[in-house]
């Protein structure tokens, strides 16, 4: 089953993940990133949900990752494929599989990032297979 | 301070509606408060604590104080979703042990069914909760967030949808003596694995019924329980633990049972080889398969193994679960399975189970839940109670 496209909720941009949504707008995916103790994390936060500085910024991700599980909703109007994919910086993102046989998608399998313009125009990050 | 032999669950109830379109919601509470007071024995001025979770309606614990015209010294509305009353159990008899309350009532009630909720596949509303702009965008339902569990379950360690399916198989075995139950079919493995696809890997039958309905548990003091006519069961342990994204390390291969069980089981001084009967949340057959994994009942990856072949079946199996027909087949009140969990195990315990499904000689059961959403953050409660 081919991927469809599909009414995507816009996202709620708030003062502390404005930056976020501005880079994606630009076409870049950011995560969080501690100069501190120097992990990343996501979603990106003004302090640090590991040492709980507030030395954090946002770093741009590659774009590339693998899926770590998915699962493609049959039951609503339009069929969509959500995931988590593990980008090569060590997080993992909730993201939607998209552009690409439904029926295709596999765990582990290498994807790319591209981005989809939700309700309000405002693209969000998402991912297709290599 | 442990609560080990502290409380006593002296009253249960669970509401014998499954559509509830002539009720509203407080009135569902106040008939399941009525009904387990007057299965303890109990008035309502005796009650001096209260528990509620966000099924209530109104502010926190008020509304329904006020309503159920209540007089109190404690209250609580701690909410982890559909585990809440597991974790309020746990908190109604620290209360006790604490002196704070003598007898706590715990109330929980919904109609999702009357109100044509499409509970597993519907879109989240948007809010000002931090991780849902990150989330929103991609379509999270329930269906779908616990799919993405049994998908990484099914990767990793080979577990099969057969497999799943024995669950719900267990579930159907149970339900057919249940006269409440929404489905009293016994169902086979190819039934299940036969239905329609909802949410890859999973099908419509590894899913729990939508119902409305609600429950609710007395838990007191050993002088009130001592004092009452009814066979008494004992607290021995409880647990909680909540599990989230981890900052983006996300692990869907286990549950927050992984910290509430061993908790549990600590306080209660008795291992999980101990337990004669075990109510385990079951809002998906997956959910079923990896608390018992994380419980200890077998090791992690083993659990599609563990619940083949009627392995949970009461009578045939070696751990009887869900013995009313649970969330998959009787009943999902508020769409939070977690307070007919402990009503069913303190059926077990009490010798007050069907016959037909009833455990011999079951005087150590454990009631378990998960609540929110095993797929992003949950809440995990643990109780496990013994017949004195």
């Amino acid at each position: 089953m081919p991927s469809q496209e599909r009414k995507i909720q816009a996202p709620q941009p708030n003062p502390e993940t404005k930056a976020f949504w501005d880079a994606a707008a630009a076409g870049r995916l950011m995560i969080g990133k501690c100069t501190a103790c120097e992990q990343v994390h996501y979603y990106p936060r003004a302090i640090c949900p590991y040492c709980y500085s507030d030395k954090t910024e946002l770093q741009q991700a590659s774009g590339n990752g693998t899926i770590y599980t998915y699962s493609v909703m049959r039951r609503t109007p339009v069929p969509y494929a959500i995931a988590y994919v593990t980008l090569r910086e060590g997080v993992s993102m909730m993201t939607n599989i998209v552009d690409c046989d439904l029926d295709k998608i596999r765990v582990g399998q290498a994807v790319r990032l591209v981005f989809k313009a939700s309700e309000s125009g405002q693209p969000v990050p998402m991912f297709t297979p290599v | 301070m442990t609560i080990k032999g502290k409380a006593y669950i002296v009253g249960i109830y669970e509401h014998p509606t499954r559509k509830a379109d002539d009720k509203s919601l407080a009135q569902l509470h106040a008939e399941s408060a009525k009904g387990a007071l007057e299965d303890a024995g109990l008035t309502r001025a005796d009650v001096d604590g209260y528990f509620c979770a966000g099924d209530a309606p109104g502010l926190g614990a008020l509304s329904m104080t006020d309503y159920l015209g209540l007089k109190l010294r404690h209250m609580d509305s701690t909410d982890s979703g559909g585990s809440s009353y597991i974790i309020h159990v746990g908190h109604a008899a620290e209360a006790i042990a604490a002196g704070k309350c003598s007898v706590a009532l715990i109330t929980l009630a919904g109609r999702p069914r009357s109100e044509g909720q499409a509970t597993g596949t519907a879109q989240r509303a948007a809010t000002s909760a931090p991780d849902t702009q990150f989330e929103n965008p991609y379509g999270p339902a329930t269906a779908n967030m616990y799919a993405m569990c049994a998908m990484r379950h099914m990767y990793q360690y080979g577990t099969t949808s057969e497999q799943l399916a024995w669950i719900k198989v267990a579930a159907s075995h149970h339900a057919q003596h249940n006269p409440h139950a929404m489905l009293r079919d016994v169902v086979t493995v190819e039934d299940v694995v036969n239905s329609p696809m909802i949410a890859d890997p999973l099908h419509r039958l590894d899913c729990c019924v939508i119902s409305d309905g609600g429950g609710a548990i007395i838990v007191a003091s050993p002088e009130v329980a001592s004092r009452l006519k009814r066979p008494k069961v004992k607290i021995l342990g409880a647990g909680e633990a909540p599990k989230h994204q981890m900052a983006g390390h996300v692990d869907l291969t286990y549950s927050g049972a992984v910290w509430s069980g061993p908790a549990a089981f600590a306080e209660a001084g008795v291992k999980p080889a101990d337990i004669k009967y075990a109510s385990i949340y079951d809002s998906f057959t997956i959910t079923v398969l990896m608390q018992i994994e994380d419980l200890g009942f077998c090791e992690k990856g083993q659990g599609g193994k563990f619940v083949s072949d009627g392995n949970l079946i009461s009578g045939t199996g070696k751990l009887p679960f869900n013995t009313d027909g649970g969330g998959l087949c009787n009943n999902h009140p508020a769409n939070r399975g977690g307070l007919t969990k402990v009503v069913e195990a303190v059926r077990q315990l009490r010798g007050e189970a069907h016959p037909a499904v009833q455990v011999r000689n079951c005087d150590l059961a454990i009631a378990h839940g998960t609540g929110g959403s095993l797929g992003t953050r949950h809440g995990a409660a643990t109780v496990i109670m013994e017949r004195e």
